[in-house]
């Protein structure tokens, strides 16, 4: 399956670990991507909120980068804001000719044009899911990640607004069912589609921290050894600032944050350095070293019950354990 | 007595006029007239404490035609965008993009800056139509040194860690159709100004 690849500026530097995993397991997946050539910022939440034309302009002079790249009709960005921003961009010319003749009047200026609807924008997640699929991802596991357990972090763009369903708004599922499909125990996050802040550390730094603290101190409390993001925005609040957050609440989480394409990948087998581990802030060697260790809950039947109060009154039993 | 109500931000024609105008300045359907003041909104939004209006509260003011205080309340500016009120909302208002619709209004009408958002927005900006592509360390250092030059230290050593891990650049990167793409920002602001 071959693929436009829109990788977006995150991932040229502080993402360049998504870049490397994703590119590391599309070999074993059967991914081909071909990059959109000299494609520029989406403009992530900034520029739509100086310039609306310009904001478009922005994004339809990749989509229209992507489109001169022949016979490809998909275009597959790792990044959700890029995701986003490259889906709002479409769907809205799509649906206004006089949006679109003036966006098209703008690229004209640099000797460009984009016909809405040419290129389908993609989530890499919802391709890994839903083209590649469950069974092909399964198959390519030989390192399963037994004993370790994950928080799914979805974050905002994946499936809101929902421009393409390609999950719930509220409770997404894909992610945690991929991370099941590679052997980890998925832990049940409460938090797994709030927004991780954004550029909030930079505008009002108390609440930004306070959002990464919600998320990292709830998905620590529910059990997780690390958490797997699908958007640089999330992972760079939740590991780079992890330390700021610790530091303004008194608090000592500890809780690496990797992409999916980089759990995929040690499922896969793929060497660590291939897959950009190592780069995160929040050093993720300890957690790692529990893949292959046998999770408490699978150790030798059914856990025992321990009596806590010998003056307690008795309590019935399960009738499968009586 | 005409003439003085036709004068006030509450008569009925400015009031159409500041809600038709917010829906027209936003791409597909806002749904803003449909409004039926839930507070759903309200209720979801994780910075809904740090604004000046929550934003049920904002779209009631923009329907009754007070632009000053909406175009001044910092609201729009601390909307992180995660649209959970726009999915949530039962009658379908798209809350976030009429922000960002809001951010653009205030700006374009030379509002004097709410908070350090719109400053922010600027700069992120300014590295892109310089460059065609983000720069974070130009980004974080030049909007730090300008808003909260003290706060620098508390991030200091999450800067070192992102440079050591090779995870910042310390230049810009410049794609390689940048006259063609200043060409097209620019006659898309000229055409913006038009309409």
């Amino acid at each position: 399956m071959k693929y436009g690849y829109f990788p977006g500026c995150s991932l040229e530097r502080n993402a360049a670990a998504y870049d490397k995993s994703t590119k590391a397991v599309a070999v074993p997946l059967g991914m081909e991507f071909v990059e959109v050539e000299d494609w520029n910022c989406c403009g992530a939440t900034e520029y739509i909120s100086l310039n609306l034309l310009a904001s478009y302009a922005l994004s339809a002079r990749n989509l229209a980068q992507a489109m001169r790249t022949d016979g490809l009709g998909e275009l597959v960005a790792p990044c959700s804001a890029c995701y986003l921003n490259l889906t709002k961009c479409d769907k809205n010319m799509r649906e206004s000719p006089s949006l679109t003749a003036k966006v098209n009047e703008a690229l004209a200026a640099g000797g460009l044009s984009y016909k809405p609807g040419s290129m389908r924008v993609r989530h890499l997640l919802d391709v890994v899911v839903n083209d590649v699929g469950f069974d092909t991802v399964r198959a390519k596991v030989t390192r399963p990640l037994n004993g370790l357990k994950i928080a799914p972090y979805y974050g905002c763009f994946l499936a809101r607004p929902g421009y393409v369903p390609v999950d719930d708004p509220e409770q997404p599922i894909v992610l945690d069912r991929l991370l099941e499909a590679l052997g980890a125990e998925v832990v049940d996050f409460s938090l797994k589609s709030q927004c991780c802040g954004g550029h909030m550390t930079q505008i009002s730094e108390g609440m930004g921290l306070e959002m990464i603290r919600r998320l990292v101190q709830t998905a620590s409390e529910s059990g997780a050894d690390l958490i797997a993001t699908i958007c640089p925005m999330c992972q760079l609040n939740l590991d780079a600032f992890q330390g700021a957050m610790n530091r303004h609440f008194g608090l000592n989480l500890h809780l690496p944050v990797l992409y999916f394409t980089q759990m995929m990948g040690l499922a896969f087998g793929i060497e660590r350095e291939a897959l950009g581990i190592g780069s995160e802030l929040v050093n993720a060697r300890e957690a790692l070293s529990l893949i292959g260790s046998t999770p408490e809950s699978d150790a030798g039947g059914p856990p025992k019950r321990v009596k806590k109060d010998d003056k307690a009154l008795p309590m019935p039993v399960p009738l499968a354990r009586a | 007595m005409t003439s003085a109500v036709a004068e006030t931000s509450h008569s009925p024609a400015v009031e159409k006029k500041f809600l038709q105008q917010v829906m027209s300045n936003t791409p597909g359907e806002t749904h803003l007239d449909m409004c039926i003041q839930c507070g759903s909104c309200g209720g979801c939004c994780p910075s809904a404490a740090e604004m000046d209006h929550t934003p049920r509260s904002l779209i009631a003011l923009i329907r009754a035609g007070n632009f000053e205080e909406v175009l001044n309340s910092n609201t729009p500016w601390y909307c992180v965008s995660c649209y959970f009120c726009t999915v949530r909302c039962p009658q379908e208002v798209h809350v976030t993009d009429v922000m960002y619709t809001l951010k653009r209004m205030a700006v374009q009408a030379g509002i004097k800056d709410p908070c350090a958002a719109p400053d922010f927005s600027k700069t992120f900006v300014s590295w892109v139509e310089n460059y065609g592509r983000a720069f974070e360390l130009g980004l974080m250092s030049m909007f730090r040194l300008r808003h909260d030059p003290f706060g620098v230290v508390r991030i200091t050593d999450m800067a070192v860690g992102m440079l050591s891990k090779g995870r910042m650049d310390i230049a810009p990167t410049s794609i390689k159709g940048l006259s063609g793409l200043k060409a097209i920002l620019a006659r898309a602001k000229a055409l913006e100004v038009v309409a």
